[in-house]
């Protein structure tokens, strides 16, 4: 019986996970949220079940009815939050929320599968940062002041960095945490989300040589604190930050190249001051020679992806333990290993799914402040994402960092879920600043000498919409530039629904 | 645009996970270190390894003590190409470790075998080899050291594999701290893929065909006449046993194995190109196959000097080769210049009797023009018809050949005899190469029992 479902189950679980994916990504075809429903259920009613087979294998595994319990309380937990998130905030951004909401699914089922203890530790950390997440945006919505802070960001940033660096305690080999009554926060994770604030409020009103530069100096105190702690994971993620960030503030291809150059150079001097960036880069060249000591971590974790194959041997059917650190670093190999290939690519593909909305989010932004934010953000997340998994599968040198959300670790799920929350709050200001725009072309529209709405210049107005504000007031002045009329029409034209302009 | 760049990165980390598993998998679970294979072992039965035919070459059974127990039938007879799974692996319990281990047994039976406690039956491995014609080889080679290699040359199916002295592998353990000890004993060495031998007259091949090809139109008018000797320098070679043959031609130098023809027809090679022909016949490199095995050497390149040239014309000095090379050549002969990889493992099923993977012949391409070939041909079958393998000569089938007097030690004539050949010479349909070490002439020991493999195989 255990083995039926437990074979049959392999596959039902890569199921929904493949449709899961697919939803995900249909979501882009739509241009409205409105428009977005149908999937948005879809995709938690797939979300509900995919968890609950997992836990039914775990349950059947084990001979542990108890789990049962835990898939539960996960369950509310879940659910309550995407409900009260939409109750609060009607104009939340939900594929951001459902991706959110899976990826922590998944965390749970493998660090329950890994070590129930931690799972139980996460699943109290989660619970509390959700409750924090149900707040973020209002702060992000009405506290427009967010802009004008970029030397206390900086300042922060750096300080809780400098502590870490000089009192921080060490774990295997990296200052990264310090402790406050007995819980152990690492100020790293955190100071991610400062950052990004900073360099996009130092950026937002110019991105002149004067902020290039100013940055510089602010991001080149992060990055070194974070170097000498021997953090070098977080180090590469801020470094990439402040890189991206200035050149799509600045749109200027000489600071990508300086940034490219400058990378290189740091990356050949700390290859040749750090010990430890030596043996990174050795363990990634020949892992196999050093398989005893450096190498055996990346190995073991090779040897779990690959004995996974495409759908995997099953919960509990692997020995995901063997790799060291699993349940942090390398708990993408776990998944792999237990759930197959298959469902580690839709995993990526969730990832990736996320971070396109966020751009998405980040492009429709009038605000330059706002939109760096999100930009900073999506990057951060991403480029986090690239280096635990590209670490963990040999595709890059290891650099120890967690997989957002999955990995365990109660300073990283916390920042990324507090991450998320601001991306919402964004979202809701860019809806928001969407229909005042609405309301101001209604109104104008209105003082014109109410003539009859024919097609073409409802079609105009919906297009409008998706444009940027300054363009708004010139298109419609320019109204018989025919150019312009056929692009919009040619963009947006097939779009039209019942309801969702209200140009009708 | 970064979006752009992200996805992209993103894309390659995908593929590059796929395909990195997907072409590891195997090598990943051999590597000792992998724990999962431990867990394979414990969850699994070891499969069997079988013959062509279905005999039966390698079985685990519970013993009394309720103990799995590896078996072999057979016992000496296919020690090498089967080997052993204890005390390390050799063989086909190596090659295909990952297959025995693995079990693809329907779920029915899984879950049958679950609730009785019991292990489930590992993927069975089926090979080429053929049990009979193994037996005449093992018998001919009798008391022997050597090595016999027997294939199909149209697929690379290696239909027998011998190399004595061999082994009960059931007995590894209780023999292995004896071989440990003694660090002289070659008894686990596969001869056929393992040992180096200096090719001695078989390397003629090679010389001849790098004189066809320098001299496509002309090598016919080759003519010589044999004194028994050539001196270059210091250096003098003789022909076998001084025999002294006159006026000969292009095959007739081939057919009764001129040395003095030979090293004479060496003096005229382009060196720096027979040097790439060689490379071409897979010499100096790995060979294409997944038989684990040594690779062959040979030094001729420009700056090759006039006496080594003359040893290396006629198969001595320092050139060495492994019986498997030589029946690789041999068999892109008999194949139009074509070789495919030599293989032992067939195909795997599951205990239900359905296949797990098939492993279809795979060509690894031209080692020559056909047209080479075919004159090679023509020459070995001269070697039966009026040369030093005409013990082959006359029968129901028609053979081809180069035997072989390979020289080795200080000790004046003291020397390997080696036979590799084809049969029928105008459809071939197996490859023979054999090795008998210090027996004497390649035409007074190897061809009679090349002779007793064919007749077998033709009966």
């Amino acid at each position: 019986m255990e083995l039926y479902v437990s074979e049959y189950a392999r596959y039902v679980i890569i199921l929904l996970m493949v449709l899961y994916t697919y939803e995900s990504f249909a979501v882009f075809r739509r241009k409205e949220e409105s428009g977005r429903k149908g999937m948005y259920l879809r995709q938690s009613l797939l979300m509900f079940a995919f968890h609950f087979s997992c836990f039914l294998v775990i349950c059947f595994e084990t001979g542990d009815m108890v789990y049962l319990f835990f898939y539960a309380f996960q369950q509310i937990i879940l659910y309550a939050f995407s409900v009260l998130c939409r109750m609060l905030y009607p104009r939340t951004n939900r594929l951001v929320v459902n991706n959110m909401c899976m990826l922590l699914a998944i965390g749970f089922i493998i660090l329950t599968r890994l070590d129930m203890g931690k799972a139980i530790r996460q699943f109290i950390i989660v619970t509390c940062s959700l409750a924090a997440a149900l707040v973020i945006p209002f702060f992000v919505h009405k506290f427009r002041l967010l802009k004008n802070l970029k030397w206390l960001y900086a300042m922060v940033g750096i300080g809780a960095l400098g502590i870490v660096m000089i009192l921080g305690q060490t774990t295997y080999g990296s200052k990264l945490s310090w402790s406050i009554a007995g819980i152990a926060f690492q100020p790293s994770e955190f100071v991610k989300i400062l950052f990004v604030f900073f360099m996009a409020s130092a950026l937002c009103e110019a991105a002149g040589f004067f902020e290039v530069f100013t940055t510089a100096v602010v991001a080149a105190a992060h990055v070194i604190s974070l170097v000498i702690s021997k953090d070098l994971g977080s180090a590469l993620i801020f470094f990439m930050v402040y890189v991206l960030m200035v050149f799509v503030a600045s749109r200027n291809y000489l600071y990508l190249l300086l940034g490219a150059a400058g990378g290189c150079g740091a990356a050949w001097v700390a290859f040749k001051v750090f010990r430890h960036v030596q043996v990174r880069v050795q363990a990634f060249q020949d892992p196999w020679s050093v398989i005893d000591a450096e190498g055996y971590q990346i190995t073991q974790s090779l040897f779990a992806i690959s004995s996974g194959g495409w759908l995997g041997l099953g919960l509990y059917k692997g020995t995901p333990r063997s790799i060291p650190f699993v349940e942090t670093d390398f708990i993408f190999s776990a998944i792999a290993e237990e759930m197959g290939i298959v469902a580690a690519i839709c995993l990526i593909l969730i990832c990736v799914s996320t971070f396109l909305m966020i751009m998405r989010i980040a492009c429709g932004m009038r605000d330059r402040f706002y939109q760096l934010t999100a930009f900073g953000l999506g990057v951060t997340y991403l480029f986090q994402v690239f280096l635990t998994i590209g670490g963990g599968t040999k595709f890059i040198p290891l650099t120890g960092v967690t997989l957002p959300l999955i990995s365990y670790g109660g300073s990283s799920v916390l920042t990324t879920i507090v991450m998320f929350a601001i991306v919402q709050g964004l979202h809701i200001i860019w809806l928001d600043e969407e229909e005042a725009l609405q309301r101001a072309l209604l109104k104008k529209r209105m003082r014109r000498k109410r003539r009859p709405l024919y097609p073409d210049s409802r079609r105009q107005a919906r297009s409008v919409r998706n444009q940027a504000g300054e363009e708004i007031e010139y298109e419609i002045d320019n109204e018989n530039n025919s150019e312009n009329n056929s692009e919009n029409n040619r963009n947006t034209g097939r779009s039209h629904r019942p309801g969702t302009g209200r140009a009708d | 645009m970064v979006s752009v760049v992200f996805v992209l990165l993103f894309a390659g980390l995908s593929g590059y996970i796929t395909w990195y598993s997907a072409t590891h998998r195997q090598e990943l679970i051999n590597n000792s270190y992998n724990g999962r294979q431990q867990m394979l072992i414990a969850q699994n039965r070891r499969g069997k390894i079988l013959s062509a035919n279905g005999e039966i070459l390698a079985q685990t059974t519970v013993g009394e003590d309720g103990k799995d127990k590896r078996e072999y039938p057979y016992q000496n007879l296919f020690s090498h190409v089967v080997g052993y799974a204890t005390n390390g692996r050799m063989g086909v319990e190596a090659q295909a470790n990952y297959y025995l281990i693995n079990s693809n047994a329907p779920i029915s039976q899984k879950a049958t075998l679950e609730l009785s406690g019991d292990k489930y039956p590992g993927d069975d491995v089926y090979t080429t080899l053929n049990v009979d014609l193994q037996q005449v080889a093992s018998t001919a080679l009798g008391v022997y050291q050597g090595a016999i290699l027997v294939t199909e040359p149209s697929t690379g199916k290696v239909l027998a594999m011998v190399s004595k002295p061999d082994f009960d592998p059931q007995q590894i353990e209780e023999m292995w701290d004896e071989l440990v000890a003694d660090r002289d004993s070659s008894i686990l060495l596969n001869r056929v893929t393992q040992g180096l031998y200096p090719p001695g007259s078989t390397f003629k091949i090679m010389t001849a065909l790098e004189y066809i090809r320098e001299n496509p139109d002309t090598y016919n008018n080759y003519s010589y006449n044999c004194t028994g000797s050539i001196t270059r320098g210091q250096d003098r070679i003789q022909c076998y046993h001084g025999s002294v043959h006159g006026s000969v031609g292009f095959d007739v130098s081939f057919a009764k194995s001129c040395n003095t023809s030979f090293a004479n027809m060496g003096f005229t090679l382009d060196r720096a190109a027979f040097g790439d022909t060689l490379d071409e016949l897979l010499f100096n490199r790995e060979l294409p196959t997944d038989l684990g095995h040594n690779v062959s050497r040979v030094d001729m390149s420009a700056e090759t000097a006039d006496p080594d040239m003359m040893q290396i014309s006629i198969g001595q000095g320092t050139t060495s080769i492994t019986p498997l090379l030589l029946n690789m050549i041999t068999c892109a002969i008999a194949n139009d210049g074509v070789l495919i990889e030599p293989c032992v493992v067939d195909r795997v099923l599951n205990s239900a009797g359905n296949t797990v993977k098939t492993f279809p012949p795979v060509a690894y391409g031209k080692l020559m023009e056909p047209a080479e070939a075919q004159i090679l041909k023509d020459l070995m079958t001269a070697v039966v018809e009026k040369g030093t393998a005409s013990r082959l000569k006359g029968l129901s089938y028609t053979a081809a050949g180069k035997t072989g007097s390979a020289e080795y030690g200080t000790v004046k004539g003291d020397s390997h005899a080696w036979f590799t050949g084809f049969a029928p010479a105008e459809n071939p349909q197996i490859c023979v190469t054999i090795i008998i070490e210090g027996a004497g002439a390649g035409g007074d020991y190897a061809v009679p029992i090349a002779k007793r493999i064919f007749d077998a195989w033709f009966e």
